[in-house]
């Protein structure tokens, strides 16, 4: 006996495509941009001071 | 609600590949990055005490030189790694997971010329005491340069049609065209050949962490791993 196939319709594949790659993907790389201006990029001093080596080696503009 | 294994799956390969890079870069750094760096600021300080009216302040925390400043730096570095794989990851979850670690040292190759060797071209590193322009003129070009460099590539990539990667070819080259921003009056503290040092070090060092970026996100990401 096979198995009854899934037809899935237009919103429905729009749907879990959402699902399962744009948010995610979305949300991993909102993440990631807050790190990058957080290491790379706030002004306040103690946070500059501290990552300060890193970001002259990784070539951001730097004070 | 979105799917939850994959965000999961993302964001676990992205702190593997961050840390180990970050880890790696930090090592590579004492090479030749951070022993220039050092040294250059043994010239920014001499003009500091000369000057007073210098942009370093001294008067906030730092991390001691040592150990401490090296943690710091390390953890900067994660934080660059995790940041920089969350964002390959972002793509290649859009786009299709990698079958092979080897296919995605691609990835890391196109992160470096978007992240640094663009940039870098109009706004070199700089080892401190360098005189730069304002720091927003020029954190404004190092982005816009950033977004044209990664869409200019994408379109050359994955563009259909010819007008499409011609468009790619000009966002490549547009920054360049434009200009960085310039200091008004160019100098250092640091000798020109310290400075050069420091920018063919970071040149490297950076080759080697977008590598490890690549590679590492490749081999935690992959397809059915």
């Amino acid at each position: 006996m096979s198995s009854t196939p899934v037809l899935l319709n237009n919103t429905q594949i729009h749907t879990e495509v959402l699902k399962d790659k744009i948010l995610p993907a979305m949300l991993a790389g909102m993440l990631g941009l807050a790190l990058l201006y957080t290491a790379g990029f706030a002004e306040a001093a103690q946070v500059h001071n501290a990552a300060h080596d890193g970001r002259h080696s990784a070539g951001f503009p730097c004070h | 609600m979105f799917n939850l294994t994959t965000f999961r799956e993302l964001v676990i390969a992205a702190l593997w590949t961050g840390l180990l890079a970050g880890l790696l870069l930090t090592a590579v750094q004492q090479i030749q990055v951070i022993p220039t760096l050092l040294q250059a600021e043994v010239y920014e300080d001499a003009v500091t005490v000369a000057n007073a009216a210098n942009s370093h302040d001294h008067q906030d925390w730092q991390p001691e030189n040592g150990w401490e400043r090296t943690f710091y730096t390390a953890l900067a570095n994660i934080s660059l790694g995790v940041g920089f794989a969350l964002l390959i990851g972002a793509i290649m979850c859009l786009r299709g997971r990698p079958s092979h670690w080897r296919m995605s040292l691609l990835w890391g190759l196109a992160g470096y010329l978007t992240f640094f060797v663009s940039p870098s071209l109009g706004l070199p590193p700089e080892v401190p005491g360098t005189e730069a322009a304002k720091l927003a003129d020029r954190q404004s070009w190092w982005l816009i340069t950033v977004l044209d460099t990664g869409l200019g590539l994408s379109l050359l990539a994955f563009a259909k049609t010819k007008t499409y990667k011609f468009f790619g070819a000009v966002l490549l080259v547009s920054p360049h065209l434009i200009g960085a921003p310039q200091p008004e009056v160019p100098g250092s503290a640091a000798p020109a050949e310290l400075a050069q040092t420091f920018i063919s070090a970071a040149f490297f060092a950076n080759a080697v962490f977008w590598l490890a970026i690549g590679g590492l996100m490749g081999q935690f990401y992959k397809k059915d791993s």
